[in-house]
């Protein structure tokens, strides 16, 4: 904890953040307004260019395009939060035990890791679908499910540094329990390196998501997603092209602010890091 | 040196200029590529639109209006008792194997067709069928069990098509008929050649000499074979909001015509509260089925009132019978006693299906009705949950097969519908033979369907076709699922 008080601000970060921020408030803003209901269907205004109907136009149901956006946003946020935290967890707990007891813990962990890291989230999600029914609790399920092993190898690494540490030591001699020392030592001196990490697998939900969606395996019609737009959108893209722009923009920039966060968290955290990339 | 190169190579180019004649070939896309080449063994649809007419005959066929014409049978005698069909057939017709056509490859084919083995898709075509006699090599004689209105329209099917003793086991994979075109070859997973049959019977029925069929599912390749004139036609584009630009093109024609397709949001009679025709009616009049064409289909289906397809003589126009009117669906619901519905709409991926849902859920918000979409993967889970099972509140497919109205009076039919009038009208209209008086059984049928709403009937598929401009002679409509291109030829 004590990385976040020596938090130094960098372009990097400023840049990042602000991207991120703008993300969360559309998103948390789209709950209380949107500019029009953004299932409400008006046929006879379909496919109306923009600031013609609405800032962003409409798409071929006559919906609000700006409304869709924010929208998708929560709906991107939604998912990609408790898959990324879920996954942070499992992966966690994973890489501090085999990181404290090494041996064959460490070996069975790491190679689940690479068995796990062998499926690609599309794959895992069409199989979790194909088990609990698609939706948005079988695509948060696959996004957690890829984030495990990363979070494992990320958090293995790392502890296993602060595990060769004199202090640890000490305490090993003191008989102090493996799994007091991994929460009271270990953890928060790794705290930094897995907020760092969250934030650039955030990103990677958030494409994963619009990935999902895409393919109809994630959020279910008519809750609007930014994967789900891009699809809809597709054979449009002739006649209505601001359809496909609206949420790729919207994508590229949310990705491209939380790497950049990630990346500014990581230097501001530890500059002794700068240049390098994490472990991943 | 270069300029050397460069002369032959303009010199070689010269060469490859044909002179200005009528093209000969036609390459035709479809979506799908068919599962074999024996339209009598199975069901799906891709394998008339390759073969039918083109390379299988029946005794008749129909037109591109939907009437029945002669083919391989000239002309025929019905009994007045309705009972006794005589077919004196054509002369000098020869199989592609060489083989000569008569009677007695008839009676093989149908005998085949409705053996209890056989595996023909249609079988009720065959089922009135008592005996089929064949007194010399160009006379046919079938005797029915009871008379039947649609036998000799049954019998333009593909389903129904002759077929030769000696080949007709390998017909899947190297089909053998007496069509003007022969099977040349089949490139898996890409297309299938045919070509010119120099002994076809009726002397210059066509002009093409081959013709390729392409399979492209995606709907934006099919686009760009269209453009780069990889393809000549797609007589079945697959998205309707790429369609509209081919409008535009004036190198392209582009033609909305009908298919057999009736686009249905089922309700399943057997469960509260569908089980009320007052239920079932106030969804119709709370459905806009001009606004849902409009955003499922970009405008090109044809709205419907009914289960029968405009391309059929019988058909009558229905959709003023429960027209929409939110505020009469708002009362009958009241009435009804469901007020506050909360119903789920079981959704196949098929983009007219899902887009359809979408849209009838935010019509049916508006009577204050809560339709959730259950995505729901064609065909197989489809199948199993809905058309099997019967576990569903309502849902949305298109039914493509022509004249299948008696869908409505089968009882085991996923609608769970029971209507004894209903189901006279259809017993009535299958043995009447008088034609008028078949086809106004037919309107009574469709009457009955609108007004008691066992489904929301919504549009007509439409058949979206494009093709070079220089093309003539293809089908606007498809009153059966075909690409009918013996009359085909190109301007120039």
């Amino acid at each position: 904890m004590r990385g976040i008080m020596r938090l130094r601000p960098n372009t990097t970060l400023v840049v990042g953040g602000i991207l991120t921020a703008i993300l969360i408030a559309t998103a948390l803003l789209s709950l209380v307004w949107t500019p029009e209901l953004p299932t409400r269907v008006r046929v006879a205004m379909r496919l109306k260019a923009p600031l013609e109907n609405g800032f962003l136009g409409t798409d071929h149901f006559g919906r609000d395009v700006t409304s869709l956006l924010m929208a998708g946003a929560w709906n991107s946020l939604a998912i990609a939060w408790p898959a990324v935290l879920l996954g942070a967890a499992i992966g966690t707990a994973i890489g501090c035990a085999a990181a404290a007891w090494k041996g064959i813990a460490d070996e069975i962990a790491m190679r689940a890791s690479d068995v796990v890291f062998a499926f690609p989230a599309v794959l895992s999600a069409i199989m979790i679908g194909a088990l609990v029914g698609s939706g948005p609790l079988a695509a948060v399920l696959a996004i957690a499910v890829f984030n495990v092993p990363v979070f494992a190898r990320v958090t293995r690494g790392v502890a296993l540094q602060i595990w060769t540490l004199d202090y640890i030591s000490a305490a090993r001699a003191l008989g102090k329990h493996p799994i007091k020392i991994t929460l009271q030592d270990v953890l928060p001196n790794i705290a930094g390196a897995l907020i760092v990490q969250v934030t650039i697998q955030l990103a990677l939900a958030i494409l994963t998501e619009a990935g999902l969606s895409y393919l109809g395996l994630g959020v279910r019609p008519p809750n609007p997603s930014w994967g789900r737009m891009l699809s809809d959108s597709q054979t449009y893209l002739s006649q209505a092209p601001w359809l496909a722009i609206a949420p790729g923009v919207a994508i590229a920039l949310s990705v491209l602010g939380l790497n950049l966060l990630g990346d500014g968290l990581r230097d501001a955290l530890d500059p002794t890091l700068r240049g390098r990339g994490v472990p991943a | 040196m270069s300029k050397r190169i460069l002369a032959a190579a303009l010199l070689f180019s010269a060469s490859l200029v044909p002179a200005y004649a009528a093209k000969t070939s036609l390459v035709v896309g479809m979506p799908i590529e068919p599962p074999g080449l024996d339209p009598t063994v199975a069901a799906p649809v891709a394998i008339r639109e390759v073969t039918w007419v083109n390379l299988y005959e029946g005794l008749v066929r129909l037109d591109r209006t939907g009437k029945v014409q002669p083919l391989l049978a000239k002309s025929w005698e019905v009994a007045p008792d309705g009972l006794t069909y005589t077919f004196k057939l054509q002369d000098g017709v020869k199989f592609h194997d060489g083989s000569t056509f008569d009677s007695a490859d008839v009676k093989f084919a149908f005998d085949r067709a409705r053996d209890p083995k056989s595996t023909n898709a249609q079988k009720q075509i065959f089922a009135p069928i008592a005996s089929i006699e064949t007194p010399d090599p160009s006379t046919v004689v079938i005797k029915l069990k009871e008379t039947s209105g649609n036998f000799l329209y049954y019998l333009s099917w593909g389903d129904a098509v002759i077929v030769a003793p000696e080949t007709a086991e390998n017909n899947k994979a190297n089909p053998v008929g007496t069509g003007p075109f022969k099977f040349k070859s089949w490139t898996r997973g890409d297309r299938v050649e045919l070509v010119r049959n120099p002994d076809y019977w009726q002397k210059d029925k066509t002009k093409l000499e081959t013709v390729t069929f392409r399979f492209i599912n995606d709907a934006q390749a099919q686009v760009a074979a269209l453009r780069a004139g990889d393809v000549d036609a797609f007589p079945n584009l697959g998205a309707p909001e790429l369609f509209a630009e081919f409008q535009k093109d004036a190198r392209f024609k582009a033609v909305a015509g009908n298919t057999e397709g009736e686009t249905v949001a089922g309700l399943n009679s057997a469960k509260k509260p569908f089980d009320d025709p007052r239920v079932r009616k106030a969804l119709m009049h709370a459905v806009d089925r001009k606004a849902l064409v409009d955003g499922a289909y970009s405008g090109f289906g044809r709205p419907i009132g009914s289960f029968f397809s405009p391309n059929h003589p019988a058909f009558v126009d229905l959709t003023s019978v429960v027209p929409y009117d939110p505020e009469k669906a708002k009362a009958l619901l009241a009435e009804a006693g469901a007020s506050n519905l909360s119903i789920t709409i079981k959704t196949p991926q098929m983009a007219y299906a899902s887009r359809s849902a979408e849209l009838l859920s935010a019509m049916l918000a508006e009577v204050g009705v809560d339709l959730k979409i259950i995505p729901t993967e064609f065909p197989a889970k489809w199948i199993e949950e809905v058309f099997k099972n019967k576990d569903y509140d309502v849902t949305i497919v298109s039914h493509t097969e022509p004249l299948d109205i008696d869908i409505f009076a089968r009882d085991t039919y996923y609608f769970n519908y029971k209507n004894d009038k209903f189901k006279a009208a259809i017993s009535d209209a299958a043995k009447t033979t008088d034609e008028k008086a078949r086809f106004a059984k037919y309107a009574e049928a469709q009457k009955i369907l609108a007004e008691d709403v066992p489904a929301l009937f919504l549009f007509q598929l439409p058949k979206l076709g494009v093709w070079n401009a220089k093309v003539k002679g293809l089908w606007e409509n498809s009153p059966i699922p075909s690409n009918d291109v013996t009359e085909v030829t190109w301007d120039e």
